[in-house]
């Protein structure tokens, strides 16, 4: 109680900002609890939503296959953008060398900038971090990245480029 | 560490001398970062040589806490009033203002209001704080109530003061008269008196600086 008695004229938010630093530095146990229960429950319905995300895309149709660029567009060392399917972010196609070719989404497994390929030295560089990626498997090797480019799986008919499907990947 | 609570501060005003030592001194403390947080207020220049050191007297209920709206002014658990939280404070001037002791002040040049904390970084580890340290009449005293009551036997200290209806409690102790103690520091009392009587010396620097308009 202080000592004119101001305690009740205190306003009632004060229990809240008390002055002394003690006070304020207090984590009832029921406030933590209070913290806690919405914190965990929200984990848990995160890995129920991952799970069934998980599931959703192991579950949708594979999309049909289609043709993305002639042979002859494409010269040794070259590369072109493409949808595949059509509307989706945009993927890489490259040609490593006569009969080599590759096709990964275009997109940093980092945080998702467009990553650049650089041939000759076998590598697809993302400029933001500098993360770097094998051309040839589309693995991380240097820099912040951690999990391999998708990677659209390749086939040659007919002097045309065909995708004919895509194969996400974690590790 | 908190500051010990035997460990005491006592300000007799009687004593000061007006050498501005604590003032200087203050800005030697690490946690006020260069500047004195220390006035020395001259009681009526124009009577008399008497000065008296303001320091924050780290009220029970601090009047500068209770009119922050950021919630920046803190008091740790040893009762010392510390200089607002920097991330916090919005320098506002809600506390200078509303201090009764006048102790607060706005470093604009930081957005920061810096008050004395009892040079905590000094106390908390057992020294005596700056001002206390260098003053050489002893206006200024830190150590125990027996040691103030044993080199000063015609004083006592005194932690009550009246501000017109508000009544503070401090941890910074005013040496008083014994023989005659009052209850309470009536700080503004003398604000309330009746028109100072006629035959009173009038204060030179207002004689001057007023001049009564002519008649018609």
């Amino acid at each position: 109680m202080t000592p004119d008695d101001r305690e009740r004229a205190q306003p009632h938010w004060r229990r809240d900002f008390p002055i002394d630093w003690p006070e304020a530095q207090w984590v009832a146990r029921r406030e933590f609890v209070k913290f806690l229960m919405p914190v965990s429950l929200a984990f848990a319905v995160g890995q129920v939503w991952l799970l069934w995300r998980g599931w959703r895309r192991a579950s949708a149709p594979a999309p049909a296959p289609a043709r993305i660029a002639r042979v002859s567009d494409v010269p040794i060392g070259g590369a072109m953008l493409f949808e595949y399917p059509a509307g989706s972010p945009s993927r890489i196609l490259v040609r490593v060398d006569e009969s080599t070719f590759v096709a990964y989404e275009q997109q940093c497994t980092h945080l998702t900038c467009p990553v650049l390929p650089a041939v000759e030295r076998e590598e697809l560089i993302c400029p933001c971090h500098h993360g770097v990626f094998e051309l040839r498997t589309g693995r991380p090797i240097a820099g912040p990245p951690r999990r391999p480019l998708a990677r659209v799986t390749l086939e040659v008919r007919d002097g045309w480029v065909q995708a004919t499907g895509i194969e996400a990947r974690t590790v | 560490m908190p500051v010990p609570a035997h460990l005491e501060f006592f300000i007799d005003p009687s004593r000061c001398i007006g050498c501005q030592a604590c003032v200087q001194a203050c800005r030697e403390c690490d946690s006020h970062k260069g500047q004195t947080m220390i006035q020395l207020d001259y009681v009526d220049r124009s009577l008399s040589t008497q000065t008296v050191p303001v320091v924050c007297m780290h009220c029970d209920v601090p009047t500068c806490a209770e009119v922050c709206p950021a919630d920046a002014i803190k008091r740790t658990e040893d009762g010392i009033v510390q200089t607002a939280r920097k991330p916090r404070c919005i320098a506002c001037n809600n506390c200078v203002l509303a201090c009764p002791f006048g102790v607060p002040k706005m470093q604009t040049s930081m957005n920061l209001m810096m008050k004395c904390d009892l040079c905590y970084d000094r106390t908390s580890v057992g020294l005596m704080p700056m001002c206390a340290t260098v003053c050489p009449s002893q206006a200024l005293h830190y150590g125990t109530r027996e040691e103030i009551e044993r080199l000063r036997p015609r004083s006592m200290p005194i932690d009550t003061f009246q501000f017109g209806s508000q009544v503070i409690h401090t941890r910074v102790r005013m040496m008083v008269p014994r023989n005659d103690p009052p209850a309470a520091i009536d700080v503004t009392g003398a604000f309330d008196l009746a028109p100072a009587p006629q035959d009173m010396a009038p204060d030179p620097l207002l004689a001057n600086l007023y001049v009564e308009e002519p008649a018609g």
